[in-house]
Protein backbone atom coordinates (compact mmCIF):
# COMPACT_ATOMS: atom_id res chain seq x y z
CA UNK A 1 0.00 0.00 0.00
CA UNK A 2 2.90 2.26 0.65
CA UNK A 3 4.11 2.23 -2.89
CA UNK A 4 3.89 5.24 -5.13
CA UNK A 5 1.68 3.63 -7.75
CA UNK A 6 -1.92 2.78 -7.00
CA UNK A 7 -2.30 0.89 -10.27
CA UNK A 8 0.20 -0.91 -12.46
CA UNK A 9 -0.97 -2.15 -15.80
CA UNK A 10 1.20 -4.60 -17.70
CA UNK A 11 0.75 -5.67 -21.29
CA UNK A 12 -3.01 -5.24 -21.23
CA UNK A 13 -4.84 -6.35 -24.37
CA UNK A 14 -8.55 -6.17 -24.98
CA UNK A 15 -10.52 -7.64 -27.88
CA UNK A 16 -14.09 -6.99 -28.95
CA UNK A 17 -14.51 -10.21 -30.90
CA UNK A 18 -11.71 -10.06 -33.49
CA UNK A 19 -11.12 -6.36 -33.07
CA UNK A 20 -8.25 -5.49 -30.79
CA UNK A 21 -9.23 -2.28 -28.96
CA UNK A 22 -6.25 -2.14 -26.56
CA UNK A 23 -2.77 -3.18 -27.59
CA UNK A 24 -0.12 -3.97 -25.03
CA UNK A 25 -0.93 -1.19 -22.60
CA UNK A 26 1.80 -0.60 -19.99
CA UNK A 27 1.18 2.23 -17.59
CA UNK A 28 1.66 3.07 -13.94
CA UNK A 29 -0.90 5.29 -12.23
CA UNK A 30 0.40 7.29 -9.30
CA UNK A 31 -1.43 7.52 -6.01
CA UNK A 32 -3.13 10.83 -5.11
CA UNK A 33 -2.64 12.22 -8.56
CA UNK A 34 -5.02 13.11 -11.34
CA UNK A 35 -4.23 11.16 -14.48
CA UNK A 36 -5.89 12.29 -17.71
CA UNK A 37 -6.50 10.05 -20.70
CA UNK A 38 -6.82 11.87 -24.01
CA UNK A 39 -7.05 10.87 -27.65
CA UNK A 40 -9.45 10.94 -30.60
CA UNK A 41 -12.77 9.09 -30.54
CA UNK A 42 -12.30 5.35 -30.80
CA UNK A 43 -8.70 5.44 -29.57
CA UNK A 44 -9.43 3.14 -26.63
CA UNK A 45 -9.22 5.58 -23.74
CA UNK A 46 -12.73 4.88 -22.40
CA UNK A 47 -12.31 1.16 -23.02
CA UNK A 48 -9.09 1.31 -21.01
CA UNK A 49 -10.78 3.24 -18.20
CA UNK A 50 -13.47 0.58 -18.01
CA UNK A 51 -10.93 -2.21 -17.74
CA UNK A 52 -9.81 -0.70 -14.44
CA UNK A 53 -12.99 -1.74 -12.65
CA UNK A 54 -13.96 -4.49 -15.06
CA UNK A 55 -16.93 -2.71 -16.56
CA UNK A 56 -16.11 -4.42 -19.86
CA UNK A 57 -17.02 -7.76 -18.30
CA UNK A 58 -20.64 -6.88 -18.98
CA UNK A 59 -20.10 -6.72 -22.73
CA UNK A 60 -20.45 -9.91 -24.75
CA UNK A 61 -17.49 -11.13 -26.71
CA UNK A 62 -14.89 -9.15 -24.78
CA UNK A 63 -11.58 -10.83 -24.04
CA UNK A 64 -9.00 -9.26 -21.77
CA UNK A 65 -5.47 -10.42 -21.05
CA UNK A 66 -2.55 -8.86 -19.24
CA UNK A 67 -2.39 -7.61 -15.66
CA UNK A 68 -4.11 -4.79 -13.84
CA UNK A 69 -2.53 -4.63 -10.41
CA UNK A 70 -4.35 -2.56 -7.79
CA UNK A 71 -1.91 -2.24 -4.90
CA UNK A 72 -0.83 -5.91 -4.84
CA UNK A 73 -3.97 -7.44 -6.24
CA UNK A 74 -4.55 -8.55 -9.81
CA UNK A 75 -8.08 -7.31 -10.34
CA UNK A 76 -8.83 -9.93 -12.99
CA UNK A 77 -7.77 -12.80 -10.72
CA UNK A 78 -7.69 -12.07 -7.03
CA UNK A 79 -10.79 -10.08 -6.14
CA UNK A 80 -14.57 -10.32 -6.49
CA UNK A 81 -16.44 -7.68 -8.46
CA UNK A 82 -18.29 -6.18 -5.50
CA UNK A 83 -15.03 -5.57 -3.60
CA UNK A 84 -13.32 -4.24 -6.70
CA UNK A 85 -16.09 -1.74 -7.44
CA UNK A 86 -15.94 -0.59 -3.82
CA UNK A 87 -12.27 0.20 -4.22
CA UNK A 88 -12.50 1.58 -7.73
CA UNK A 89 -15.51 3.87 -8.16
CA UNK A 90 -16.79 5.37 -11.36
CA UNK A 91 -18.47 8.56 -12.51
CA UNK A 92 -19.97 8.66 -15.98
CA UNK A 93 -20.36 11.25 -18.71
CA UNK A 94 -24.06 11.71 -18.18
CA UNK A 95 -25.04 12.11 -14.53
CA UNK A 96 -26.95 8.96 -13.65
CA UNK A 97 -28.50 9.36 -10.22
CA UNK A 98 -30.79 6.51 -9.17
CA UNK A 99 -34.48 7.42 -9.36
CA UNK A 100 -34.72 7.78 -5.61
CA UNK A 101 -34.06 10.46 -3.00
CA UNK A 102 -30.81 12.38 -2.70
CA UNK A 103 -30.20 10.66 0.64
CA UNK A 104 -30.84 7.18 -0.75
CA UNK A 105 -28.48 7.76 -3.66
CA UNK A 106 -25.55 8.30 -1.33
CA UNK A 107 -26.64 5.69 1.23
CA UNK A 108 -27.11 3.03 -1.45
CA UNK A 109 -23.51 1.87 -1.66
CA UNK A 110 -22.80 1.71 2.08
CA UNK A 111 -26.09 -0.19 2.57
CA UNK A 112 -25.11 -2.66 -0.13
CA UNK A 113 -21.88 -3.18 1.78
CA UNK A 114 -23.81 -4.01 4.95
CA UNK A 115 -24.08 -0.77 6.93
CA UNK A 116 -27.51 -0.69 8.52
CA UNK A 117 -27.27 1.74 11.45
CA UNK A 118 -29.29 4.82 10.54
CA UNK A 119 -27.12 7.32 12.42
CA UNK A 120 -24.00 5.91 10.75
CA UNK A 121 -25.63 6.07 7.35
CA UNK A 122 -26.74 9.66 7.91
CA UNK A 123 -23.22 10.58 8.89
CA UNK A 124 -21.82 8.94 5.77
CA UNK A 125 -24.35 10.76 3.58
CA UNK A 126 -23.59 14.12 5.17
CA UNK A 127 -19.83 13.63 5.01
CA UNK A 128 -19.78 12.63 1.38
CA UNK A 129 -22.20 15.29 0.23
CA UNK A 130 -19.86 17.74 1.93
CA UNK A 131 -16.83 16.23 0.19
CA UNK A 132 -18.64 16.60 -3.12
CA UNK A 133 -19.41 20.23 -2.20
CA UNK A 134 -23.14 19.61 -2.56
CA UNK A 135 -24.26 19.55 1.08
CA UNK A 136 -25.15 23.23 1.42
CA UNK A 137 -27.30 23.06 -1.68
CA UNK A 138 -29.27 19.93 -0.72
CA UNK A 139 -29.22 19.61 3.07
CA UNK A 140 -32.84 20.85 3.33
CA UNK A 141 -34.19 18.46 0.74
CA UNK A 142 -32.39 15.18 1.31
CA UNK A 143 -35.60 13.24 0.88
CA UNK A 144 -36.53 14.83 -2.43
CA UNK A 145 -35.88 13.03 -5.69
CA UNK A 146 -32.34 13.30 -7.02
CA UNK A 147 -33.79 13.74 -10.49
CA UNK A 148 -34.94 17.25 -9.52
CA UNK A 149 -31.35 18.47 -9.20
CA UNK A 150 -29.58 20.40 -11.96
CA UNK A 151 -27.12 18.54 -14.21
CA UNK A 152 -24.11 19.86 -12.30
CA UNK A 153 -25.67 18.98 -8.95
CA UNK A 154 -26.59 15.51 -10.20
CA UNK A 155 -22.99 14.95 -11.25
CA UNK A 156 -21.70 16.03 -7.84
CA UNK A 157 -24.28 13.70 -6.28
CA UNK A 158 -22.88 10.86 -8.40
CA UNK A 159 -19.42 11.77 -7.13
CA UNK A 160 -20.73 11.76 -3.53
CA UNK A 161 -22.29 8.36 -4.23
CA UNK A 162 -18.97 7.06 -5.54
CA UNK A 163 -17.13 8.46 -2.50
CA UNK A 164 -19.58 6.96 0.00
CA UNK A 165 -18.07 3.47 -0.30
CA UNK A 166 -14.58 4.90 0.39
CA UNK A 167 -12.86 3.94 -2.83
CA UNK A 168 -9.14 4.39 -3.46
CA UNK A 169 -9.49 5.15 -7.13
CA UNK A 170 -12.17 7.15 -8.91
CA UNK A 171 -12.61 6.68 -12.63
CA UNK A 172 -14.28 9.54 -14.46
CA UNK A 173 -15.47 9.22 -18.04
CA UNK A 174 -15.88 12.75 -19.42
CA UNK A 175 -17.62 13.86 -16.24
CA UNK A 176 -18.26 17.41 -17.43
CA UNK A 177 -19.19 16.73 -21.05
CA UNK A 178 -22.84 17.58 -20.43
CA UNK A 179 -22.27 20.46 -18.02
CA UNK A 180 -22.10 24.23 -18.48
CA UNK A 181 -18.82 26.10 -17.74
CA UNK A 182 -19.73 27.01 -14.16
CA UNK A 183 -20.80 23.48 -13.26
CA UNK A 184 -17.64 22.26 -15.03
CA UNK A 185 -15.49 24.57 -12.95
CA UNK A 186 -17.10 23.25 -9.74
CA UNK A 187 -16.38 19.66 -10.74
CA UNK A 188 -12.79 20.55 -11.65
CA UNK A 189 -12.24 22.28 -8.32
CA UNK A 190 -13.73 19.25 -6.63
CA UNK A 191 -11.38 16.91 -8.49
CA UNK A 192 -8.45 19.02 -7.38
CA UNK A 193 -9.64 18.75 -3.77
CA UNK A 194 -10.40 15.03 -3.98
CA UNK A 195 -6.94 14.05 -5.17
CA UNK A 196 -5.61 14.64 -1.66
CA UNK A 197 -7.45 11.47 -0.59
CA UNK A 198 -8.12 9.59 -3.81
CA UNK A 199 -6.39 8.71 -7.05
CA UNK A 200 -8.36 9.97 -10.01
CA UNK A 201 -8.27 8.84 -13.60
CA UNK A 202 -10.25 10.95 -16.01
CA UNK A 203 -11.09 10.57 -19.67
CA UNK A 204 -11.63 13.94 -21.29
CA UNK A 205 -12.06 15.27 -24.78
CA UNK A 206 -11.00 18.71 -23.63
CA UNK A 207 -7.25 19.16 -23.72
CA UNK A 208 -7.72 22.40 -21.81
CA UNK A 209 -9.45 20.44 -19.07
CA UNK A 210 -6.68 17.85 -19.00
CA UNK A 211 -4.23 20.75 -18.78
CA UNK A 212 -6.12 22.42 -15.94
CA UNK A 213 -6.66 19.48 -13.65
CA UNK A 214 -4.27 16.63 -14.32
CA UNK A 215 -0.75 15.90 -13.11
CA UNK A 216 0.02 13.35 -15.80
CA UNK A 217 -1.56 12.73 -19.18
CA UNK A 218 -1.60 9.67 -21.40
CA UNK A 219 -2.24 10.10 -25.11
CA UNK A 220 -4.03 7.14 -26.71
CA UNK A 221 -4.19 6.41 -30.41
CA UNK A 222 -5.63 3.30 -32.10
CA UNK A 223 -5.54 1.28 -28.92
CA UNK A 224 -1.99 2.20 -27.92
CA UNK A 225 -0.46 4.66 -25.50
CA UNK A 226 1.68 6.91 -27.68
CA UNK A 227 2.99 9.11 -24.90
CA UNK A 228 2.60 9.33 -21.14
CA UNK A 229 4.24 12.14 -19.22
CA UNK A 230 3.77 15.13 -16.98
CA UNK A 231 0.82 17.12 -18.29
CA UNK A 232 2.75 20.38 -18.57
CA UNK A 233 5.43 18.62 -20.63
CA UNK A 234 2.98 16.77 -22.86
CA UNK A 235 1.11 19.94 -23.79
CA UNK A 236 4.11 22.23 -24.27
CA UNK A 237 6.81 19.96 -25.57
CA UNK A 238 5.59 16.48 -26.46
CA UNK A 239 8.22 13.91 -27.32
CA UNK A 240 6.27 12.10 -30.03
CA UNK A 241 5.29 13.64 -33.34
CA UNK A 242 1.88 11.94 -33.20
CA UNK A 243 1.18 13.68 -29.90
CA UNK A 244 2.29 17.04 -31.30
CA UNK A 245 0.07 16.55 -34.34
CA UNK A 246 -2.92 15.68 -32.18
CA UNK A 247 -2.62 18.47 -29.61
CA UNK A 248 -2.01 21.10 -32.29
CA UNK A 249 -5.09 19.93 -34.18
CA UNK A 250 -3.28 18.56 -37.21
CA UNK A 251 -5.48 15.45 -37.05
CA UNK A 252 -8.11 13.87 -34.84
CA UNK B 1 -9.87 25.44 -36.26
CA UNK B 2 -6.43 24.59 -37.60
CA UNK B 3 -6.95 26.87 -40.67
CA UNK B 4 -7.93 29.78 -38.45
CA UNK B 5 -4.88 29.20 -36.29
CA UNK B 6 -2.64 28.90 -39.36
CA UNK B 7 -3.98 32.12 -40.89
CA UNK B 8 -3.47 34.06 -37.68
CA UNK B 9 -0.02 32.56 -37.13
CA UNK B 10 0.94 33.55 -40.68
CA UNK B 11 -0.20 37.09 -39.93
CA UNK B 12 1.90 37.19 -36.73
CA UNK B 13 4.86 35.78 -38.64
CA UNK B 14 4.59 38.44 -41.35
CA UNK B 15 4.28 41.29 -38.86
CA UNK B 16 7.29 39.97 -36.98
CA UNK B 17 9.37 40.01 -40.15
CA UNK B 18 8.33 43.57 -40.93
CA UNK B 19 9.12 44.63 -37.37
CA UNK B 20 12.55 43.01 -37.39
CA UNK B 21 13.36 44.61 -40.76
CA UNK B 22 12.43 48.03 -39.39
CA UNK B 23 14.54 47.41 -36.29
CA UNK B 24 17.55 46.31 -38.30
CA UNK B 25 17.23 49.26 -40.67
CA UNK B 26 16.99 51.66 -37.75
CA UNK B 27 20.34 50.52 -36.27
CA UNK B 28 21.88 51.06 -39.70
CA UNK B 29 20.37 54.53 -39.94
CA UNK B 30 21.51 55.46 -36.42
CA UNK B 31 25.09 54.46 -37.27
CA UNK B 32 24.92 56.35 -40.54
CA UNK B 33 23.69 59.41 -38.65
CA UNK B 34 26.64 59.06 -36.25
CA UNK B 35 29.29 58.64 -38.94
CA UNK B 36 27.94 61.40 -41.21
CA UNK B 37 26.74 63.74 -38.47
CA UNK B 38 23.35 63.64 -40.16
CA UNK B 39 20.93 65.09 -37.63
CA UNK B 40 17.92 64.83 -39.92
CA UNK B 41 18.59 61.15 -40.18
CA UNK B 42 18.91 60.99 -36.38
CA UNK B 43 15.44 62.54 -36.14
CA UNK B 44 14.14 59.97 -38.57
CA UNK B 45 15.53 57.17 -36.38
CA UNK B 46 13.77 58.64 -33.36
CA UNK B 47 10.52 58.89 -35.32
CA UNK B 48 10.86 55.34 -36.68
CA UNK B 49 10.97 53.99 -33.16
CA UNK B 50 7.32 54.94 -32.70
CA UNK B 51 6.45 52.77 -35.68
CA UNK B 52 8.47 49.88 -34.22
CA UNK B 53 6.61 50.21 -30.93
CA UNK B 54 3.28 50.11 -32.75
CA UNK B 55 4.30 46.82 -34.35
CA UNK B 56 5.08 45.37 -30.95
CA UNK B 57 1.58 46.28 -29.79
CA UNK B 58 -0.05 44.83 -32.90
CA UNK B 59 1.79 41.52 -32.60
CA UNK B 60 1.14 41.32 -28.88
CA UNK B 61 -2.60 41.86 -29.40
CA UNK B 62 -2.70 39.14 -32.05
CA UNK B 63 -0.83 36.69 -29.81
CA UNK B 64 -3.21 37.34 -26.92
CA UNK B 65 -6.14 36.85 -29.29
CA UNK B 66 -4.62 33.56 -30.45
CA UNK B 67 -4.12 32.32 -26.91
CA UNK B 68 -7.64 33.35 -25.91
CA UNK B 69 -9.45 31.90 -28.90
CA UNK B 70 -7.35 29.04 -30.24
CA UNK B 71 -5.88 27.49 -27.09
CA UNK B 72 -2.57 26.75 -28.79
CA UNK B 73 -0.57 23.76 -27.55
CA UNK B 74 2.71 22.03 -28.36
CA UNK B 75 4.89 23.79 -30.93
CA UNK B 76 2.15 26.40 -31.55
CA UNK B 77 2.20 27.32 -27.88
CA UNK B 78 5.99 27.53 -27.77
CA UNK B 79 6.03 29.68 -30.88
CA UNK B 80 3.39 32.15 -29.71
CA UNK B 81 4.93 32.43 -26.25
CA UNK B 82 8.42 32.92 -27.70
CA UNK B 83 7.27 35.49 -30.25
CA UNK B 84 5.95 37.57 -27.36
CA UNK B 85 9.46 37.56 -25.93
CA UNK B 86 11.17 38.13 -29.27
CA UNK B 87 9.13 41.26 -29.98
CA UNK B 88 10.05 42.62 -26.59
CA UNK B 89 13.75 42.13 -27.43
CA UNK B 90 13.18 43.78 -30.82
CA UNK B 91 11.45 46.70 -29.13
CA UNK B 92 14.42 47.10 -26.77
CA UNK B 93 16.83 47.04 -29.72
CA UNK B 94 14.69 49.78 -31.25
CA UNK B 95 15.12 51.83 -28.06
CA UNK B 96 18.90 51.40 -28.21
CA UNK B 97 18.96 52.71 -31.79
CA UNK B 98 16.86 55.65 -30.67
CA UNK B 99 19.34 56.27 -27.82
CA UNK B 100 22.21 56.30 -30.31
CA UNK B 101 20.33 58.82 -32.48
CA UNK B 102 19.75 61.06 -29.46
CA UNK B 103 23.44 60.83 -28.52
CA UNK B 104 24.40 61.77 -32.10
CA UNK B 105 22.44 65.00 -31.58
CA UNK B 106 24.07 65.56 -28.20
CA UNK B 107 27.57 65.28 -29.72
CA UNK B 108 26.39 67.76 -32.34
CA UNK B 109 28.79 69.47 -34.73
CA UNK B 110 31.88 68.96 -32.57
CA UNK B 111 34.58 67.14 -34.51
CA UNK B 112 35.24 63.56 -33.37
CA UNK B 113 38.20 63.11 -31.05
CA UNK B 114 39.37 60.17 -33.14
CA UNK B 115 38.26 58.23 -36.20
CA UNK B 116 35.69 55.60 -35.17
CA UNK B 117 36.87 52.08 -35.95
CA UNK B 118 35.77 49.62 -33.29
CA UNK B 119 32.34 51.17 -32.71
CA UNK B 120 31.26 50.65 -36.35
CA UNK B 121 32.73 47.13 -36.11
CA UNK B 122 30.57 46.47 -33.07
CA UNK B 123 27.55 47.78 -34.96
CA UNK B 124 28.26 45.57 -37.97
CA UNK B 125 28.46 42.43 -35.84
CA UNK B 126 25.39 43.36 -33.80
CA UNK B 127 23.36 43.99 -36.97
CA UNK B 128 24.60 40.73 -38.44
CA UNK B 129 23.60 38.91 -35.23
CA UNK B 130 20.10 40.37 -35.34
CA UNK B 131 19.75 39.48 -39.00
CA UNK B 132 20.94 35.91 -38.41
CA UNK B 133 18.69 35.43 -35.37
CA UNK B 134 15.66 36.25 -37.52
CA UNK B 135 16.92 34.08 -40.39
CA UNK B 136 17.31 31.23 -37.91
CA UNK B 137 13.71 31.83 -36.80
CA UNK B 138 12.42 31.76 -40.38
CA UNK B 139 14.36 28.62 -41.35
CA UNK B 140 14.24 26.86 -37.97
CA UNK B 141 18.04 26.66 -38.22
CA UNK B 142 19.63 25.50 -34.95
CA UNK B 143 23.22 25.68 -36.27
CA UNK B 144 22.74 29.32 -37.19
CA UNK B 145 21.39 30.00 -33.70
CA UNK B 146 24.52 28.58 -32.10
CA UNK B 147 26.88 30.29 -34.54
CA UNK B 148 25.16 33.63 -33.92
CA UNK B 149 25.21 33.38 -30.15
CA UNK B 150 29.00 32.87 -30.28
CA UNK B 151 29.40 36.25 -31.98
CA UNK B 152 28.23 38.00 -28.83
CA UNK B 153 31.71 37.38 -27.39
CA UNK B 154 33.28 39.34 -30.25
CA UNK B 155 31.03 42.30 -29.50
CA UNK B 156 31.87 42.10 -25.79
CA UNK B 157 35.60 42.04 -26.55
CA UNK B 158 35.34 45.03 -28.86
CA UNK B 159 33.34 46.88 -26.22
CA UNK B 160 36.07 46.22 -23.66
CA UNK B 161 38.62 47.67 -26.07
CA UNK B 162 36.47 50.70 -26.86
CA UNK B 163 35.90 51.21 -23.15
CA UNK B 164 39.62 51.01 -22.29
CA UNK B 165 40.58 53.34 -25.08
CA UNK B 166 37.93 55.93 -24.25
CA UNK B 167 38.72 55.91 -20.54
CA UNK B 168 42.36 56.58 -21.39
CA UNK B 169 41.37 59.47 -23.66
CA UNK B 170 38.99 60.74 -20.99
CA UNK B 171 41.83 61.32 -18.54
CA UNK B 172 43.91 63.30 -21.02
CA UNK B 173 41.29 65.36 -22.87
CA UNK B 174 39.23 67.61 -20.66
CA UNK B 175 37.73 69.39 -23.64
CA UNK B 176 36.21 66.23 -25.09
CA UNK B 177 34.89 64.77 -21.84
CA UNK B 178 31.23 64.97 -22.90
CA UNK B 179 31.92 63.48 -26.30
CA UNK B 180 33.93 60.64 -24.82
CA UNK B 181 31.10 59.80 -22.44
CA UNK B 182 28.68 59.93 -25.37
CA UNK B 183 30.81 57.53 -27.39
CA UNK B 184 31.01 55.22 -24.39
CA UNK B 185 27.22 55.23 -24.19
CA UNK B 186 26.99 54.38 -27.89
CA UNK B 187 29.32 51.44 -27.30
CA UNK B 188 27.16 50.34 -24.41
CA UNK B 189 23.98 50.58 -26.49
CA UNK B 190 25.56 48.46 -29.23
CA UNK B 191 26.70 45.90 -26.70
CA UNK B 192 23.12 45.70 -25.41
CA UNK B 193 21.78 45.27 -28.96
CA UNK B 194 24.02 42.22 -29.36
CA UNK B 195 22.71 40.89 -26.02
CA UNK B 196 19.11 41.21 -27.22
CA UNK B 197 20.00 39.48 -30.50
CA UNK B 198 21.44 36.68 -28.33
CA UNK B 199 18.16 36.54 -26.40
CA UNK B 200 16.27 36.20 -29.68
CA UNK B 201 18.54 33.31 -30.64
CA UNK B 202 17.77 31.61 -27.33
CA UNK B 203 14.01 31.98 -27.93
CA UNK B 204 14.40 30.57 -31.44
CA UNK B 205 16.27 27.59 -30.03
CA UNK B 206 13.39 27.00 -27.60
CA UNK B 207 10.82 27.19 -30.41
CA UNK B 208 12.72 24.60 -32.42
CA UNK B 209 13.91 22.23 -29.68
CA UNK B 210 11.39 22.72 -26.89
CA UNK B 211 14.18 23.18 -24.35
CA UNK B 212 16.49 25.94 -23.24
CA UNK B 213 19.91 26.16 -24.81
CA UNK B 214 22.77 25.13 -22.53
CA UNK B 215 26.31 26.31 -23.13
Amino acid sequence: MGNKNVLEINNLNLFYGDFQALKGIDIEIERNQVTALIGPSGCGKSTFLRTLNRMNDLIDNVKVNGNVILDDIDIYKDINLLDLRKRVGMVFQKPNPFPMSIYENVAYGPKAHGIKNKATLYKIVEENLKKAVLWDEVKDRLNKSALGLSGGQQQRLCIARALAVEPEVILMDEPTASLDPIATLKIEELINELKKKYSIIIVTHSMQQAGRISDKTAFFLMGEIIEYSKTSKLFSNPKEKKTEDYITGKFG
Amino acid sequence: MRDLLNDKLAEVHELLLVMSTLVEENINLAMEALLNKDFELADKVIKNDELIDSYEEKIEDLCIELIATQNPLGSDLRKIFSIQKIISDLERIGDHSENIAIIVKVIGEEGLIKPLIDIPKMADIAIDMLHSSISAYIDGNVELVIETIKKDDEVDLLYEEVYGELIELFNDNKKYKNQILSLLLIGMNLERIADHATNICERVYYIIKGERIIF
